[in-house]
């Protein structure tokens, strides 16, 4: 239905309801609507996508086109065919969220050479455990040794990884030893992060590589560069320098913006400048300050991943997810916008035009035209921090009418895949056992990861919640990062309530066994390799195949946008995961008029199945992506020998009868538990 | 967990610790820091605390670190609604409250309130194979209070009951039964299955202990039914005992928490069962347990965990006791301790014995004092003999059962009379040499019956039937049926049909154990005969392995088990019954070394049995490559430099030995199936063997003996020293009464001329 949608230019709006549905999008909606304000909604309903680019049959990678292939038999000026075109213009957008997700796993590197070497103020190493384990991996010595000096051997090592030019990235060690084989048979291990963004970026130049099934070779090992290289880094060094994530209480959605304090809201995806304004919210110059201002201090929400870094670790509370970053500004009570890397609309600047809102860019790398510019740099972060908040305050008495939508939920983030294996087995049982065992006895059918971004072409949030909502029906456990998991917390799944009465009776019972919510939320699309460890000691543990193909599992990423989605896609593919990625297909050609233009789809299905174990598919419709996610988990189940799925089994663990009895006179409470005790 | 067991085991984590940490304070206040802190006869300190942090406590001015570190491991109870995860912070505080529940205990043994008294409750004491009145000799010590913490004594001698299968595992019970029936049903059911019953808690001051004791149930260790003590904290001793079984037989050391915990969920066979209503603290303690992977099973409605993987399977069951189907407290029972079983996976075979009395080996040990008996057979005023022949399958009818002469009816109570008990097996596998092996079976057989004691063997063989036994019906043909069934249950591989004939006549009697005695002559002289040198394989035996990996026994026909209780032939046809089982032939191949004890066989088998941790072993040496062991064994052997020679330490002697160690400090080194040169765990008949550290001067090395081996066995050690040529050779040999330091052991060596003395130098 999504798909009439996207592909028919639209005659009128759609209705806010039709837009999202998450409530408080839907009121800010109403209001852009009645103001005539514009957003991504509604420019989504103006503008249809180029029908020959979203099919992937436009190349323009050279001076003599761009080229538009419409025809069956019609190449490039230069010759090319649609699936080299269509496989180049992937590789580049892989190469595009690679670089991305790698940039920001070197500056955290950079900024934990700082913090070794006490040049960033404010900064300090959280978790030394964390330090301790991630360096003995890599043999870096540890006994007898000052956290310092081994952050310092570990930021050198991990800032080596960039420009490393030849052997294996060394996060690459992490895969399950069947994985590395295969990727070492087939020639896809990365060297070096840069590198392979590079080769991908010359090999699509105009007369490079002109074999599709090549370019995608070269495609897997850009994304593992991500994946297994510099998200992974990534996501290493913010738990070391902020803290291995635990689960704490938070909210989601717009209505955590505060009427009476300056509200600053973080956007982007970096946690380091974020973590600082978080030091500096709670600094009692900088509260005093905003109370001199009038406001009773200063609340602090975030958007996009950037809130979740920050609400993983401390609860820090998420406005919203990215389609959403535009409607907090319609609140009107958003003093300052502070945005650091990825996924920051432009319009951002534009609308706030409309508002007193400034919208405050920090990153050396990221100006928008007109937005203020305070640039952060990690060795003076707190002092930068505060600065930024100061110029918020300032801009409080500038506030004018504001309309805060009061929906908001609670939700329990934090699950690093340390904390998951501490959770099944406290301190001294540690394991992932009690999940293996939950999901070869049936009571979890098997995982779903859903992840990735929202998209104004698809009903905001409507993939997202749908499959979530099914799937832990079908007791499938969800587990989220990024976006997908602010969808999911605004649905109130993210909370252990929802284990007890939104799931099926065998997930129902793991729920409640564990107190965890269905729905674990991972953290930041960056984050994204947590899950990558967590199958990978899923594997470990024992009883779920040698390899992350052979996992009942599944990865999903319903409502993708960003060239990032389709490199976490990728490096998922190549680890052994089926994916489904949601509305646009970059590869969709025209089947019925060109029967080549859909050979690339075909061969992220079948082709990488063959060679990887895992595939990548792009749909439109949720239903049938959960339908398909079933098949998969139960053809896994099947392989693996496991006992076919049957909820009827399950169930009968759980306080439910004793929570009756607790509400019984002591008499029949007494012997409700016991029967009659007879007189002694 | 659930969110209701997580709250309660929290909450009650955190109130223990509180009052742990008063309490200590005050004692600190007391007695002072430097005061002692131990339980008594073990090596392993206070155990619990010593497996899972590797604190080695001694002193009451060490606990506070303890409780610290409990302390850390407590979490808020979760919240009523959008609460976080709560498994491994109710686990952790479960850690918390079993490192308190132990400091707890450590200072009420401080001030004498443990083991806890209960004025006028017996402990089933004593051990078969002496005579069942002494315990009314030492029997003060057992009187007036309950057991406390189980000794290292004590648990070295289940040990090898534990790791061949016959005790399955151990139940912690807890807490008070629907009613006294429900509870003797209830231990009976786990008793008939071999399981050990260690019992604490109350409800409302009512323990089960009170329960069994009012109905006459025996409960000590020598009914598999420990009495620990009427308060849920007690419990912790069962956890103790789980540790020092990792410790002692799985080779791990002090502070690996993580392996202890998973051996025991991997390898020991424990479950907790709460009777009556569950209170916070018994929620805490579980939480402990299940760190442990032992499960829980309540017969109150609790809420269940079903969900498996920090136990094998489910964590928590609830078996709501008016719930069970069941005509009665009997039927009832079965079902709950079937329930148990089931949801810990123990392995347990039980048969079928038809006799009017409760049936299994939990009843080996018990004691009939005179006073209880209705008749006794053998001992100081009748004869008594048991043999075991086999004939020809055609010459005997399978189950008949003939006794030749009067009942016991017309004796008076605590007589006695004359009995032979002839039995004739007859099978296709059956072989002459498996004679005194199933023969020396009766003693486990007749034992398993509730009410009867059976002490030694052959003529010598003294058994009593409890006035209670022949109130219920235990008659002469009874010994029979015990025979019949566990022959064919144990024994069916080789043994396909069983008869017996109990012979009461004393003409017959006489007539009879004339040819017994004919034949026991016989068997003696062919094990004379059975030397390492006249056979051409031994025998491994992994029966260990299920507890100490790595450990591998090599048994030959002089140098039998460590345990004691496997010999050549034992093996021999062990194999024979089982042919892929513990026990297979190690064919000796090319001689290495034939003084030292190296065949190529023995070599190569020690490497694949051990799994590569054992490169070589001597069979005759202490000093190279010496054997292994598990850490069941019945005697230490140890060098003793200084004297040039060696101690021998019995694993019943709680006294200091020369080597400035206990016992029970000294099998921490010679166990866990690691190589020690210098230190070996034995079987207490290797030492009158020929073959005993031949290679490094045989059993003139003994420089120092426990007293207890001398007196048991004085006999076989006569004719050792006669073997060796020096009459008074034992006289020689010191013992604790005389000697507990290398300092004193060398002049009382010169004073009484020991051999070792002149002898070379051991190394």
């Amino acid at each position: 239905m999504a798909e009439e949608e996207i592909r028919i230019p639209r005659k009128k709006r759609r209705s806010p309801e039709e837009a999202s549905v998450d409530p408080a999008a839907q009121e800010m909606l109403a209001f852009a609507d009645l103001r005539g304000i514009g957003t991504a909604f509604s420019r989504a309903d103006a503008m249809a996508p180029c029908n020959i680019g979203s099919a992937g049959m436009c190349c323009d990678l050279c001076g003599m086109g761009p080229c538009r292939l419409t025809k069956d038999g019609m190449t490039g000026i230069c010759g090319a065919t649609i699936d080299t075109i269509q496989s180049r213009n992937f590789i580049r957008a892989v190469a595009a969220g690679s670089a991305a997700h790698s940039d920001h796993g070197r500056d955290m590197a950079f900024t934990l050479k700082a913090v070794a070497n006490g040049e960033a103020e404010g900064y300090t190493i959280r978790d030394i455990a964390k330090l301790r384990t991630v360096a003995a991996k890599y043999d870096i010595p540890i006994e007898d040794r000052s956290p310092e000096d081994i952050a310092n051997d570990l930021a050198d090592l991990y800032i080596d990884q960039f420009g490393q030019q030849r052997g294996t990235l060394a996060p690459v060690l992490r895969a399950p030893e069947k994985r590395k084989k295969i990727w070492n048979e087939l020639g896809v291990t990365p060297r070096g992060v840069d590198r392979e963004v590079v080769e991908a970026l010359h090999r699509t130049h105009m007369g490079d590589d002109q074999e599709p099934a090549h370019i995608l070779h070269h495609a897997v090992r850009t994304s593992l560069a991500d994946g297994w290289g510099g998200s992974m880094i990534a996501t290493d060094i913010s738990d070391i320098l902020f803290g291995t994530p635990a689960p704490v209480l938070g909210e989601a959605n717009l209505g955590v913006l505060k009427d009476d304090m300056v509200n600053v809201v973080v956007h982007g995806h970096e946690p380091t400048l974020s973590q600082m304004v978080v030091a500096a919210s709670q600094d009692p110059e900088i509260i005093a300050y905003a109370k001199a201002a009038g406001a009773e201090g200063i609340n602090l929400s975030g958007i996009c991943c950037t809130a979740n870094e920050i609400l993983m670790r401390q609860g820090i509370p998420a406005a919203g997810n990215f389609l959403q970053q535009e409607l907090a500004i319609l609140t009107g009570a958003v003093e300052a916008m502070v945005v650091d890397v990825q996924c920051i609309m432009q319009a951002l600047v534009t609308l706030a035009d409309e508002f007193h809102t400034k919208i405050i860019t920090t990153s050396p790398k990221v100006r928008i035209k007109d937005a203020t510019h305070i640039e952060f740099d990690e060795h003076n972060a707190l002092s930068i921090a505060k600065n930024i908040l100061k110029e918020a305050i300032d801009n409080y008495e500038n506030r004018g009418e504001i309309r805060i939508p009061d929906y908001k939920n609670s939700l329990i983030p934090g699950f690093s895949h340390e904390y998951i294996n501490y959770m099944l087995g406290g301190s001294y049982r540690a394991s992932f056992r009690p999940l293996n065992d939950a999901i070869m006895a049936g009571r979890i059918r098997g995982v779903a990861a859903i992840v990735g971004c929202t998209n104004p072409r698809i009903q905001h949030d409507s993939h997202h919640t749908t499959i979530t909502e099914e799937l832990l029906k079908q007791d499938v456990l969800v587990v989220e990062t990024g976006c997908s998991a602010i969808a999911s917390a605004k649905m109130g799944f993210l909370l252990g309530d929802a284990g007890l009465d939104r799931v099926g009776p065998g997930l129902r019972e793991v729920c409640e066994t564990v107190g965890i919510p269905p729905v674990l939320h991972m953290g930041s699309c960056v984050d994204n390799t947590r899950i990558l460890t967590v199958l990978t000691q899923m594997v470990e543990e024992g009883g779920l195949g040698d390899d992350i193909n052979e996992v009942p599992a599944v990865g999903l990423a319903p409502e993708w946008m960003s060239e990032k989605a389709l490199s976490i896609a990728t490096y998922c593919v190549a680890s052994g995961a089926y994916v489904m990625m949601g509305g646009s297909n970059p590869v969709e050609g025209r089947g019925d008029k060109i029967p080549d233009s859909v050979l690339v789809a075909d061969y992220f299905d079948s082709g990488w199945e063959e060679l990887y174990g895992g595939k990548l598919q792009f749909l439109d419709d949720p239903e049938e992506m959960i339908r398909r996610t079933l098949d998969h988990i139960d053809a896994k189940r099947e392989a693996l020998g496991l006992p076919g799925y049957d909820p009827t089994q399950f169930g009968k663990s759980g306080d439910a009868r004793l929570e009756e009895i607790e509400g019984l006179p002591l008499e029949e409470r007494q012997a409700a538990l016991y029967g009659r005790v007879p007189a002694s | 967990m659930s969110r209701y067991i997580a709250t309660r085991a929290i909450r009650g984590a955190n109130a223990l610790v509180n009052e742990a940490e008063a309490m200590l304070a005050r004692a600190l206040d007391e007695k002072g820091p430097d005061t002692p802190v131990a339980f008594p006869n073990t090596a392993y300190y206070l155990p619990v605390i010593y497996g899972m942090t590797g604190r080695e406590i001694e002193k009451l001015g060490e606990l506070p670190e303890v409780l610290t570190q409990a302390r850390n491991l407590l979490h808020p109870t979760p919240s009523q609604r959008h609460w976080t995860p709560y498994l491994g912070e109710t686990l952790d505080s479960g850690m918390a409250t079993l490192l308190t529940a132990e400091t707890i205990e450590a200072i009420r043994y401080v001030y004498g309130m443990q083991p806890e008294l209960l004025p006028g409750f017996e402990l089933a004491g004593g051990t078969a194979f002496t005579s069942p009145d002494m315990n009314d000799a030492e029997g003060e010590s057992a009187n007036g209070h309950l057991n406390g913490a189980i000794d290292d004594i004590q648990l070295r001698s289940w040990g090898i009951q534990l790791v061949d299968g016959r005790m399955p595992g151990f139940a912690a019970i807890v807490g008070c039964a629907k009613s006294n029936e429900a509870a003797v049903q209830i231990v009976r059911e786990l008793q008939r299955r071999n399981i050990l019953c260690f019992l604490s808690g109350n409800i409302n001051g009512r323990s089960i202990i009170h329960q069994l004791d009012e109905e006459g149930v025996e409960l000590g260790y020598d009914t598999y039914t420990v009495p620990f003590g009427t308060d849920t904290l007690s419990a912790i001793y069962a956890l103790g005992f789980a540790t020092r079984s990792a410790l002692t037989f799985g080779g791990l050391k002090g502070g690996q928490a993580r392996e202890i915990l998973t051996y025991n969920k991997d390898r020991v066979f424990a479950f907790v069962l709460a009777l009556g209503e569950v209170d916070d603290l018994k929620y805490a303690a579980a939480a402990g347990a299940i760190n442990f992977g032992f499960p829980v099973v309540a017969d109150t409605v609790i809420p269940q965990i079903l969900p498996t993987g920090v136990t094998t399977y489910e964590h928590v069951v609830s078996l709501p006791w008016n719930e069970i189907e069941g005509a009665d407290d009997v039927e009832k029972a079965e079902r709950l301790v079937q329930k148990c079983i089931e949801v810990r996976g123990v392995k347990v075979q039980v048969a079928d014995v038809p006799v009017p009395v409760p049936y299994g080996s939990a009843f080996e040990g018990e004691v009939v004092r005179k006073a209880d008996m209705r008749v006794e057979f053998g001992g100081r005023g009748s004869r008594c003999f048991e043999y075991l022949k086999m004939a020809k399958l055609d010459d005997l009818t399978d189950g008949k059962i003939e006794v030749v002469g009067p009942d016991f009816s017309e004796v008076d109570d605590q007589g006695t009379m004359d009995m032979g008990i002839v039995i004739e097996v007859a099978g296709r596998q059956m072989e002459q040499d498996f004679e005194p092996v199933l023969e020396r079976q009766i003693h486990y057989f007749v034992n398993g019956a509730s009410g009867i004691q059976h002490i030694g063997q052959r003529d010598i063989a003294w058994i009593r039937i409890s006035s209670k036994a022949a109130d219920a019906g235990f008659n002469l043909e009874d010994f029979g049926k015990i025979l019949h069934a566990r022959f064919h249950s144990d024994f069916g591989a080789i043994v396909d049909k069983v008869q017996v004939t109990i012979h009461t006549e004393p003409g017959q009697v006489e007539e009879r154990l004339r040819e017994a005695r004919e034949t026991y002559d016989f068997r003696n002289k062919r094990l004379e005969d059975l030397t390492d040198d006249a056979v051409d394989e031994f025998y491994s035996c992994t029966l260990c392995q299920s507890f100490a990996p790595n450990h591998v026994c090599i048994v030959s026909p002089e140098r039998l088990g460590l345990c004691g209780a496997y010999n050549w032939l034992d093996c021999k046809a062990s194999f024979n019954i089982n042919p892929t089982g513990p026990n297979q032939p190690i064919k000796l191949g090319r001689k290495v070394d034939t003084d030292q004890g190296y065949w190529e066989g023995t070599n190569d088998y020690a490497k694949v049995g051990s799994h590569g941790v054992v490169e070589e072993v001597a069979m005759y040496s202490i000093m190279e490559n010496p054997m292994t062991a598990c850490g069941c064994f019945e005697c230490i052997v140890m060098l003793i430099p200084e004297a040039n020679g060696v101690m021998v330490v019995s694993r019943e002697d709680t006294s200091m030995t020369p080597a400035g160690m206990t016992f029970s400090t000294l099998a921490g080194m010679a166990g866990g199936g690691i190589q020690t040169p210098g230190v070996m765990g034995v079987g207490k008949f290797y030492l009158i063997s020929p073959k005993f550290i031949s290679a490094d001067g045989g059993f003139k090395r003994v420089v120092w003996m426990s007293s207890i081996l001398k007196d048991t066995m004085a006999e076989e050690l006569k004719a050792v020293a006669e073997r060796a040529g020096d009459t008074e050779l034992i006289d020689r040999i010191a013992d604790e009464r005389s000697v507990t330091t290398v300092e004193e052991l060398l002049p009382w060596m010169e004073e009484n001329n020991h051999p070792a003395l002149t002898m070379d130098p051991i190394f």
